[in-house]
């Protein structure tokens, strides 16, 4: 190993060294209400939920987001559910899904 | 039960349709019934790293518009037994790929295939998405570099996210980490992130380390999948690849520095 190896593998902070840090900053951040953040269950709620809101009023399956965000200590559940626009009939029952 | 595994980075140029091609021969050479389909419409290269440029008459648009037949479509390989290529089309608009016409060329392959490689353009447009949609299985490429990585953690959630699998709550796709062009001199200089760098940041399990090699390059100007160059490093490292893929036991190699002789250390580099 020569003189000049020998202080590059010596100095605090090599480039790659640099770039780990930096990656794991951004990609923190960008994760945000993404993947790891998102609990397993979570597809499963959604299915369920759909379910129970079919039982009222038809959706589509992409009509329902449910995701998981951290704010500081506290994780906040957001269930958005969009309701087709329909402002006449079905006051009662909601016709059964045609679709499983 | 056919398998659909995606080969896929975000970042463009990272070692895809490199990696596809010598993975699509390696599970063929094992004995398993493979095709492998460029995504890539406009821009193919698939054929050219195969070696089948020159056969090209019907490809992947053509059967989704039912202007060709699958079985005139796929391109027979004429390195090994078991291994069929669908060319990507070089002429149509992107939106030829539809989730309907993909689904049902997939489910027509399916019946007589046991794997299905799609090597994915890069980006996160709708070539990309249409090849990643319908994965069981992701090789997410990456190479050791800061926007390859992150990149690469973008694809994870997408796949994730807007997958079949997640949209119908099924098991999820089940991600594979190959990194390629890993060149270990410099990891160990400090200049390159190394394997457990990248992925203690994607966390996802290692499939295969490719070292950066010039095998590769000669590999594609003659259009023979650099796995079959087994002598080579990169072609080594493809062939522990598939084996790990189908279950087997293999050590990483090409993780360090060859040792080098004194003679090779005063002259030769
Ligand atoms: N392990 C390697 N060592 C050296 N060169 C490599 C290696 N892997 C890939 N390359 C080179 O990098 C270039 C890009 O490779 P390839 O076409 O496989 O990438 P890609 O991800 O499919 O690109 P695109 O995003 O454009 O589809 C090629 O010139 C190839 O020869
Ligand atoms: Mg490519």
């Amino acid at each position: 190993m020569g003189l000049f190896d020998y202080f590059r593998s010596k100095r605090q902070s090599s480039t790659a060294a640099v770039a780990k840090e930096r990656l794991q900053i951004i990609v923190a951040h960008e994760r945000g209400s993404g993947r790891r953040h998102s609990p397993d269950y979570i597809p499963a709620l959604k299915r369920e939920l759909l379910d129970v809101v079919r039982k009222y009023v038809q959706v589509e399956q992409d009509q329902i987001k449910v995701h998981v965000d951290r704010e500081g200590d506290y994780e906040v559940l957001e269930l958005n559910i969009i309701l087709p626009d329909d402002d006449g009939p079905p006051k009662g029952r909601a016709p059964a899904p045609t679709r499983g | 039960m056919a398998k659909i595994i995606v080969v896929t980075s975000g970042k463009g140029g990272v070692g895809k349709t490199t990696t596809s091609a010598s993975f699509a021969t390696g599970l063929a050479l094992r004995g398993h019934k493979t095709v492998v389909i460029d995504f890539d419409v406009g821009l193919r290269n698939l054929d050219l790293i195969m070696g089948c440029e020159r056969r090209v008459v019907y490809d992947f648009v053509n059967v989704i518009n039912n202007e060709a037949t699958i079985n005139q479509a796929l391109i027979k390989d004429k390195h090994c037994e078991n291994l069929y290529v669908l060319p990507a089309s070089q002429t149509r608009d992107k939106d030829a790929l539809h989730k309907e016409g993909v689904a049902r060329v997939l489910d027509e392959l399916r019946q007589s295939f046991d794997f299905i490689v799609c090597d994915s353009p890069a980006g996160i447009e709708r070539g990309a998405m249409m090849a990643m949609y319908f994965a069981d299985e992701a090789l997410v490429v990456t190479n050791p570099e800061v926007s390859s990585v992150r990149d690469s953690d973008r694809i994870l959630g997408i796949l994730a996210s807007k997958s079949r699998r997640a949209e119908q709550a099924e098991e999820p796709v089940k991600e594979h980490l190959v990194l390629s062009r890993y060149a270990p001199e410099r990891v160990e200089r400090g200049d390159m992130l190394s394997v457990d760098d990248v992925m203690e940041i994607l966390a996802i399990p290692l499939l295969g380390v490719i070292p950066e090699s010039p095998s590769v390059l000669q590999s594609s100007n003659s259009g023979v999948p650099v796995i079959l160059d087994e002598a080579s490093d990169a072609g080594g490292a493809y062939g522990d690849l598939v084996a790990r893929f189908l279950g087997e036991q293999r050590p990483h190699r090409f993780l360090s520095v060859e040792k080098k002789g004194f003679f090779k250390r005063l002259f030769g580099n």
